[in-house]
C-alpha cells in the first residue's frame, strides 16, 4: 500500500514546498491522506471526526490561491489533525465526552485560525482521554485509540489520537495539549516528536480548559524540522488569551540548523528520573540515546532534582482542583447534553446533578471529586495550599539545575506502550506513567520527546529533553543533531 | 487518613454530581487510596515557602477598548437545551 513516493510519508515541510512549487496539488495531498484514513482508521481509531468535505474545500482554495500567484503560506496543503478539545468553527468538538456529543464549535481556536491562515488543511478531529484526563486514550467515551506500532497496545494519552494519526501517516502534523505529559508521553509511545512549549507561548483561546495553570498546546511531527515549522506558525502573543506571553516571535525553522554537533552543550541527567521499576528495555534505549548525545560532543553530568518524587502527588491535587472549577461550566444550561431535554419538570439542582452524573465518565468524575475535596472548606490548606507550596520547590529544582546545564535529558515515560486494559483498573498505576513529564508542567518550562530507539519487541522509546522557559529553539537544535546521527525509526506502512 | 462514604456523598453534592450508592463505595476506596499516597507531601517543611499559583507571574492584562465583531448570539443560543427569546432558560431555583 505504501511506496517511497507515497504522499502520506512526506514530511510537512516537503508537502508545503511541493504544493507551493506546484509539483503537487493540495487536493491530491488531502485525498491521499483521506484515503489512508479510510483504509486504516477502522483499526487504529485515531479520529472522532474526519473532515472530508471541508478539508477538500480548504485544499482546493489553497490550490486556487497558488495558481493565482498569491503568496503561499508556510503550511500550504499540509494535512493537520486537531485534538478534539480544540474548537474549529462549525465542526463537532466533543472532548471525548458524552456531555459534549453533538456540540458544534461557534468559533475557531486561535491555533486553528493560525494553521488555516498558513494554508494548512484541517483533516479531522482526534480522539483523546475524556477532557484530556488520562495517559492511554482508553478514557474516551467513544472508543479507545490503538497504537499503530502494535494494535493491542495503547498509543499513550491523553492526545493519543493525534499521536497515532501522525505516526500512521494519516496526517503530516497534529496538535495536542499537554497538562501533565499528554503530548510528550504519546509521542514517545508512538515513535514521533512531541513538543510541550513553554507555558504561555501558544495561545489557548478555543482550547477547552482542563487545568489552566498547566495546559499548553503543542505539535506532533515525524521530524524535528516539521515540529519547528509548526511551532513557528503556532507561537505568538494572543490578545484573546490573557495568559499568553508577550514574547518576540521567533523563526524556529531558521534557527534549526544552528548547530552541526553538540560540542559545548552541557546536558544534565537527573538521577531521580532513573527509577526502580523502569522497564529495562526502555531504560537501555534511553541510556544509548544519552551516549549518542556524548558522542556528538555534549558533556553529560548527573544532576539532582530532589523534589521529583513529590511531583505526582502535587500534580494530582493541583490539576483536579483546577479541573473541578473549569468543568463546572458543563451544567446542562447553555450547551451540551442536558437533563433539561429529558425531564420537563426537574428542578435546577437535579438538572445539574443528572446532566453531569450521566455526561461525565468515571475518570473525570473521580478527578472532579478529588479536586472538589482538595478545595473544600477545612481541607484547602492541607491539600491544595500544600501542593502549591511544593510546586514552588519543584520549580526551584529546575531553576537551580539550569544554572549549571543547558538542557536536561531523561526518559519520557517509564515504559514503552502498554497493553489496552493493562493499567485501566488502577488509577494510581496509570498516574505513575506521567512521573517524568509532570514536573515540567509544574515548572512551566519547555519539553520535547524525541524517538531514541526501539525495544526488543519493536516498540518505540522516547528521550525527553527539557530546557528553560522559551528555549524551544535549543531543544529543536539538539533534536535535529541527534536525528541526523540516529535517524528516527519509521513505522513500516502496512 | 481515609475518607468516609458520607464524605464522598457530600463532595459529590458540592460538585453537583449524581452518584449511585455503588459509585459512592467505589470512589470511597479509590479516593482514599489516592489521598493516602498524597500524605507524603506532609513530610516536607513548607512553612517558609511561598505558593505558586501561576508560573508566569501574570498581573492584570488590559487591552484597548475597541469594538470588534463577536460570535453571533443566535449561534450560541442554538446550542442551548432551553431558551426563551434571546435568553438561556434556567429552571426555577426557589420553589
Amino acid at each position: 500500500m505504501s511506496a517511497p513516493n507515497d504522499i502520506t510519508r512526506w514530511s510537512a515541510a516537503q508537502i508545503a514546498a511541493r504544493v507551493a512549487g506546484r509539483e503537487v496539488r493540495a487536493e491530491e495531498v488531502a485525498r491521499a491522506h483521506l484515503e489512508r484514513i479510510s483504509g486504516l482508521d477502522k483499526e487504529v481509531g485515531a479520529f472522532i471526526t474526519v473532515l472530508e468535505e471541508s478539508s477538500l474545500a480548504q485544499a482546493r482554495e489553497v490550490d486556487r490561491r497558488i495558481a493565482a500567484g498569491e503568496a503561499a503560506g508556510r503550511l500550504s496543503g499540509v494535512p493537520v489533525a486537531i485534538k478534539d478539545n480544540m474548537l474549529m468553527e462549525g465542526t463537532e468538538t466533543t472532548c471525548g465526552s458524552r456531555i459534549l456529543k453533538g456540540y458544534r464549535a461557534p468559533y475557531d481556536a486561535t491555533v486553528v485560525g493560525r494553521l488555516k491562515a498558513a494554508g494548512a488543511v484541517i483533516i479531522g478531529k482526534t480522539n483523546l482521554d475524556e477532557f484530556a484526563m488520562g495517559s492511554s486514550t482508553e478514557n474516551s467515551s467513544f472508543f479507545p485509540t490503538r497504537n499503530p506500532w502494535a494494535l493491542d497496545r495503547v498509543p499513550g494519552g491523553s492526545s493519543g489520537g493525534s499521536a497515532a494519526a501522525v505516526a500512521a501517516g494519516m496526517a503530516a502534523l497534529s496538535l495536542g495539549s499537554d497538562t501533565g505529559g499528554s503530548i510528550r508521553q504519546p509521542a514517545a509511545l508512538c515513535g514521533i516528536v512531541g513538543l510541550k512549549p513553554t507555558y504561555g507561548l501558544v495561545s489557548r483561546y478555543g482550547l477547552v480548559a482542563f487545568a489552566s495553570s498547566l495546559d499548553q498546546i503543542g505539535p506532533f511531527a515525524r521530524t524535528t524540522e516539521d515540529a519547528a515549522l509548526a511551532l513557528s506558525v503556532l507561537a505568538g502573543h494572543d490578545p484573546l488569551d490573557s495568559t499568553s506571553a508577550e514574547v518576540e516571535p521567533r523563526d524556529y525553522l531558521r534557527e534549526l540548523e544552528g548547530r552541526k554537533d553538540l560540542k559545548g552543550l552541557r546536558v544534565g541527567v537527573p538521577k531521580e528520573y532513573f527509577i526502580e521499576g523502569m522497564e529495562p528495555d526502555a531504560e537501555r534505549s534511553v541510556r544509548e540515546g544519552l551516549k549518542t548525545l556524548e558522542e556528538l560532543g555534549a558533556r553529560t553530568c548527573e544532576v539532582s532534582l530532589p523534589h521529583t518524587r513529590f511531583a505526582v502527588s502535587t500534580y494530582y491535587l493541583i490539576a483536579p482542583a483546577e479541573a473541578s472549577s473549569n468543568l463546572a461550566r458543563f451544567d446542562g444550561v447553555r450547551y451540551g447534553s442536558s437533563e433539561a431535554r429529558q425531564d420537563r419538570e426537574a428542578n435546577l439542582l437535579s438538572v445539574y446533578e443528572r446532566t453531569r452524573g450521566e455526561g461525565f465518565g468515571p475518570e473525570v468524575k473521580r478527578r472532579i471529586m478529588l479536586g472538589t475535596y482538595a478545595l473544600s472548606s477545612g481541607y484547602y490548606d492541607a491539600y491544595y495550599g500544600k501542593a502549591q507550596r511544593v510546586r514552588t520547590l519543584i520549580r526551584q529544582d529546575f531553576d537551580e539545575a539550569f544554572q549549571s546545564v543547558d538542557i536536561l535529558a531523561s526518559p519520557t515515560s517509564p515504559s514503552a506502550a502498554f497493553r489496552l486494559g493493562e493499567k485501566s483498573g488502577d488509577p494510581m498505576q496509570m498516574y505513575l506513567s506521567d512521573i517524568f513529564t509532570i514536573p515540567c508542567n509544574l515548572a512551566g518550562n519547555a519539553g520535547i520527546s524525541i524517538p531514541c530507539g526501539l525495544t526488543s519487541a519493536g516498540l518505540p522509546v522516547g528521550l525527553q529533553l527539557l530546557a528553560p522557559t522559551f528555549e524551544e529553539g535549543r531543544l529543536f537544535q539538539v533534536s535535529r543533531v541527534f536525528e541526523r546521527a540516529r535517524p528516527f525509526p519509521v513505522l513500516d506502512a502496512r | 487518613m481515609s475518607i468516609s462514604e458520607k464524605d464522598v456523598a457530600h463532595i459529590a453534592r458540592l460538585a453537583r454530581l449524581f452518584v449511585t450508592p455503588q459509585e459512592v463505595k467505589r470512589y470511597q476506596e479509590q479516593l482514599g487510596k489516592i489521598l493516602d499516597s498524597m500524605e507524603e507531601l506532609k513530610s516536607l517543611d513548607t512553612s517558609k515557602v511561598r505558593p505558586t499559583a501561576h508560573v508566569l507571574g501574570l498581573a492584570d492584562v488590559f487591552r484597548a477598548d475597541e469594538p470588534r465583531r463577536s460570535v453571533d448570539p443566535e449561534t450560541l443560543l442554538a446550542a442551548a437545551p432551553e431558551r426563551e427569546g434571546p435568553y438561556f432558560k434556567v429552571r426555577k431555583v426557589l420553589e
